[in-house]
């Protein structure tokens, strides 16, 4: 394992790396379940743009049988953080299953941590004595696990959403993905990132996507708002222990849907709100929406360049800043949405698709479930 | 006889370039300069120079220069010069010691020692001559408006109406082009053409500037949209009219300059319009108590804020302002939940008309400390939303506005800088209601000096000036809208700072990562 | 045709335009190399006490008492400027006595000297950034430290 605390270089959360990064993404709009071989193949078309410094996964749907229950991914430094970190966990949850995620070895994938999973549900009694609800008492859990420098410091949930997880590792992400043995889970939706941090000490909690619950970020950028979010961020309990960019966008996301009960449609006018001069020539509906936003809640808006993919319970959302400074291409073919970095990780795996785009800045696109709709 | 202070200033003339065209002798009010006709000379008295430079600014052959004495006592580091004076002045006098505008004592400035940062590389700089680069700011509580009675719920609105679209009702609050204000200066404190000038520049600019405690005269009524209207302790000059008139109503409860010190207009100052406008008896002293009278404790200034709300129908963001004092943290906070919608703070190198040297010069603590815990603690209690922080006490360039914003400011506050864009220069003398520039007098011929359409072109020039350079560090930064630099304390690094000094600023060591 | 004009509510009395207009029909430069130990013939005067004050000098007038009154055909009006040439002017004083402005003054050398709005004084040319001539700024008007003396373009009358 590896042990960081020897050496000068300073872990993830310690100090903050700017990066710059590929995505990719995969949905079925009609549910369909696909196995994680197209979304490997299409993030290694763009190796270049990762360093071989992080790459990781979200999948959607991949855990049909325990599909009600939280799919808590965990990082483990040492047996005796496992000990440790599972003893929280039973304090607080019931679980059905417990295991280490199956991997297989790779010559370019080392120094793993110990990789478990838990399909858990909230204890009743615990969750009636903290009498906040559900979703909000396993984000706290994650929350505080993660912030934890002391007793659990060598524990790191990675995802904790229903029917859902994250597979992420230092490497790059075509290796990760054959590390993770992707292609033998099925999804409805599936994004991908390889990492190009500048520098790094290569360690595994700082490979992305970042998640919290459900909600999966993957993003390519470098935000100069990045403090000005985060301390508007921590006034509501989240505490950026990772210094990431993504992290800090996943908690702008979760704060915002989540707890302030804003649409999806309305988030992204906040993240990457309009110029002042365009809501001005808005029609006098729109200007007041928009208005209204921007002054509520101004404190989250991402400056600096960005694009994203965050993955959710059953859909998917593509956002790039307001000034289109990082790429970012999409297109349909019969039932499924793409969206790249590149059109090159597109056509890797759907050489047929036909009106490739690009959003425009700050536009969301959104795709959700047939179902949902 | 009384002890004798020798003149801190010499005049002095460069005789080849005097022409003895007095206009140094009919410009200066402190009657400094005279003309000697039996040598046709020009002649000077240093005792009465306050080195305001009006004479050297006008002289058309620049013949004038004004030097500081080098008279010298025995050094010694322990008694300067001016203290020994100070001295000798009170034991003449018996007074208080008075002075004017901010502190100017040594004391170390923490923003002349953080360093801002910018992009390289990772993340493109923005170039604002190209891009839109915004500057535009709201200041007033952006969660919803709590009820008198409401306890602070954390319950949180559903955002949306019944057909779906957004609920966009939200307090009373200002808009500004840009994050930055004229502070308070009362008319009577400062004249009838400075304050013209303030409020011409306001509007132009589409900022705010503070009527101070002087009541608001009838001519500047139409600039309402761009005033701040005060209440002070002495309650000068209030009435509905005076509060429906502005966009933003500001309770003072103290000044960076003088904290825990009401003000004093003495009752020659107060004459004319500058009485009426105060509605105070002419010529009588216009007394502001030290505190308020209604207000001894925090939940009586709630029953201020909240008459101030019903008074202007809820449609005005109520202001409170306090100095910078060792507390202020906690007392800023008891503030925000006393239902103001903007805390304005002001550090201790904040100007005056008039006050105490020795409480100027010794009372209260930097902004930039004081601006640094008051947002950190206002967030720790998750109340920052409830309101703007608005701070001043000597943001002297756009770099300590900018550093200013960068540790949790939303706006900015000058008053110093306006008065110098005006004239000012700084002869920290307005307590002697001799202004040579017609700023801080009420003397008709001296008031006459300042032409309000050069003041506001000066203002309008220096406040466009900085706005440009806000938007160039922005754009460095990679930043293209200033909510996003607000509170952004990663832009930046502290020099020469102790590891206390730096922790209570929330700042990193220059060269230290992220 | 361009006045000027001075507006006493901003006029200070400090008599600096006098000085710069008398410098500038010196030719201008270095102030005290022309003025110092001299009388001097400014073209404009301030009236008034230290409360009120105004300057006063040629109001180019659209008919004026000074060129109906001169004897030598020295005055005329120039582009709406009444200007005075030196070279024909005989010193008579008619024109003193006949400009109900006081504006106009003897030189040194006794022939007449009047405002002609900097017209004819090369260090008050505005340029372009070429260094193309585009006008004359009035001594008194540049340097009137209240913006109190302007030159404003008013409408010819007939």
């Amino acid at each position: 394992m590896l042990d960081n605390t020897n050496t000068k270089v300073q872990l993830e959360g310690k100090v903050r790396i700017p990066s710059g990064c590929a995505i990719s993404g995969i949905f079925a709009q009609d549910g369909e379940l696909f196995s994680g071989r197209d979304i490997i193949t299409s993030i290694a078309v763009m190796h270049d743009r990762s360093n071989g410094l992080g790459g990781g996964f979200a999948g959607y749907g991949i855990y049909p049988k325990h599909k009600d229950k939280y799919a808590i991914h965990m990082f483990y430094d040492s047996e005796d953080d496992r000990g440790k970190a599972e003893r929280r966990i039973n304090k607080y949850f019931s679980y059905v299953l417990s295991e280490q995620i199956p991997t297989q070895k790779h010559p370019n994938i080392k120094d793993a941590p110990l990789i478990y999973r838990y399909f858990a549900e909230p204890l009743t009694e615990q969750l009636e004595k903290a009498q906040i609800d559900e979703r909000e008492y396993v984000a706290r859990f994650a929350l505080r696990v993660n912030a934890d420098e002391d007793e659990l410091k060598g524990a790191h949930v990675i995802s904790c959403g229903k029917n859902m997880g994250i597979f992420k590792a230092n490497g790059f992400p075509e290796d990760v993905g054959e590390f993770y043995k992707l292609d033998e889970y099925k999804g409805y939706c599936w994004t991908a990132h390889g990492r190009y941090p500048t520098n790094t000490p290569g360690w595994w909690g700082g490979a992305h996507p970042f998640g919290l619950l459900d909600y999966s970020v993957v993003h390519n950028g470098e935000i100069s708002s990045y403090d000005a979010n985060r301390r508007y961020l921590e006034m509501f309990g989240y505490t950026c222990s990772l210094q990431t960019d993504t992290e800090a966008i996943t908690y702008i996301v979760d704060y915002l849907n989540r707890k302030q009960g804003l649409e999806l449609e309305d988030v992204a006018k906040v993240m990457a709100a309009p110029f002042w001069s365009t809501i001005e020539r808005m029609d006098e509906k729109e200007k007041a929406a928009y208005t209204f936003l921007r002054r509520r809640y101004g404190n989250l808006l991402v400056t600096g360049p960005f694009s994203i993919m965050l993955g959710f319970t059953g859909g998917l959302m593509v956002l790039g800043d307001r000034l289109k400074l990082r790429s970012m291409v999409c297109g349909h073919q019969q039932n499924k949405f793409y969206a790249a970095s590149e059109e090159c990780a597109i056509r890797a795996i759907c050489p047929e698709i036909q009106g490739i785009h690009s959003p425009r800045s700050g536009e969301a696109v959104i795709v959700r479930l047939e179902e949902n709709k | 006889m009384d002890l004798y202070v020798y003149p801190e200033f010499e005049v002095v003339r460069n005789e080849k370039k005097c022409i003895c065209c007095q206009a140094c002798s009919r410009q200066c009010a402190n009657l400094v300069h005279s003309y000697d006709e039996a040598t046709d000379c020009m002649e000077a008295d240093d005792s009465k120079c306050v080195n305001c430079h009006r004479c050297v600014t006008l002289c058309p052959t620049k013949a004038l220069k004004i030097v500081k004495s080098d008279h010298t006592f025995r050094p010694n580091a322990n008694w300067s010069q001016a203290t020994i004076n100070e001295l000798y002045l009170q034991a003449n006098s018996g007074g208080v010691l008075l002075s004017s505008m901010g502190n100017p004592q040594p004391h170390p400035s923490y923003f002349d020692r953080l360093l801002l940062n910018a992009s390289q590389v990772t993340n493109p700089s923005i170039d604002p001559l190209r891009e839109p680069m915004e500057t535009k700011v709201f200041l007033g509580r952006k969660t919803p408006v709590p009820p008198l009675e409401a306890n602070n719920t954390t319950a949180v609105p559903e955002p949306y109406n019944p057909d779906g679209t957004l609920k966009t009702e939200m307090s009373p609050q200002i808009e500004l082009s840009m994050p930055l204000m004229f502070s308070a200066m009362s008319y009577g404190s400062i004249s009838y053409n400075a304050h013209a000038s303030l409020a011409r520049a306001a509007t132009q600019l589409g900022i705010c500037y503070n009527t101070g405690e002087g009541g608001l005269h009838k001519d500047f009524y139409q600039y309402g949209p761009n005033t701040i209207v005060q209440v002070a302790s002495g309650r000068f000059g209030i009435h509905a009219d005076y509060l429906d008139a502005g966009a933003a109503v500001e309770i003072k409860m103290g000044q960076g300059a003088k904290p825990g010190i009401g003000g004093h207009l003495p009752g020659k100052k107060n004459v004319g319009q500058v009485a009426q406008t105060r509605m105070t008896p002419e010529g009588s002293d216009a007394i502001s108590p030290a505190p308020h009278h209604d207000i001894y404790s925090i939940e009586d200034l709630r029953q201020l804020v909240y008459s101030l709300k019903e008074a202007t129908g809820n449609r005005k963001p109520i202001i409170v302002k306090i100095a910078a004092v060792h507390n202020v943290a906690a007392i800023a906070s008891g503030i925000a939940r006393s239902g103001a919608d903007i805390i304005a703070i002001d550090g201790f190198r904040g100007g005056t008309g008039a006050a105490p040297t020795r409480i100027r010069d010794n009372v209260g603590i930097p902004i930039e400390l004081a601006l640094a815990c008051v947002d950190a603690r206002l967030r720790d209690e998750g109340i920052r939303d409830d309101v703007s922080l608005v701070v001043g006490g000597s943001i002297r360039s756009s770099a300590d506005w900018i550093k200013a914003i960068a540790l949790g400011a939303d706006a900015c506050y000058i008053a110093t800088g306006a008065l110098m864009a005006l004239g000012c220069h700084l002869c920290r003398s307005c307590h002697t209601a001799l202004c040579n520039w017609g700023i801080a007098t009420q003397r008709p011929d001296l008031v006459k000096r300042l032409n309000p359409e050069i003041g506001t072109q000066h203002l309008v020039n220096l406040v466009h000036a900085w706005q440009h350079e806000l938007k160039e560090v922005m754009g460095g930064m990679g930043i293209n809208s200033v909510e996003a630099l607000r509170g952004n304390r990663l832009m930046l690094r502290a020099v020469g700072m102790t590891k206390e000094e730096m922790n209570m600023l929330g700042v990193k060591m220059a060269g230290e990562s992220a | 045709m361009k006045k000027i004009y001075v507006r006493e509510d901003w006029c200070l009395g400090c008599h600096l335009c006098e000085y710069y207009c008398a410098n500038a029909n010196l030719g201008g430069g270095d102030m005290w190399k022309n003025l110092k130990g001299k009388a001097i013939r400014p073209r404009i005067r301030v009236e008034g006490d230290n409360n009120v004050s105004f300057a006063v000098q040629c109001r180019h007038c659209d008919e004026p008492h000074c060129l109906k009154g001169c004897i030598a055909g020295a005055i005329s009006i120039i582009e709406g400027v009444v200007s005075i040439d030196q070279n024909k002017c005989v010193g008579c004083c008619t024109c003193v006595l006949t400009c109900p402005y006081g504006c106009i003054v003897p030189t040194e050398t006794g022939v007449m000297s009047k405002c002609e709005l900097c017209v004819n004084n090369a260090g008050q040319a505005k340029k372009d950034k070429e260094g193309g001539i585009v006008g004359f700024i009035p001594a008194c008007v540049q340097n009137c430290p209240n913006n109190a003396i302007v030159v404003e373009e008013t409408e010819v009358t007939a």
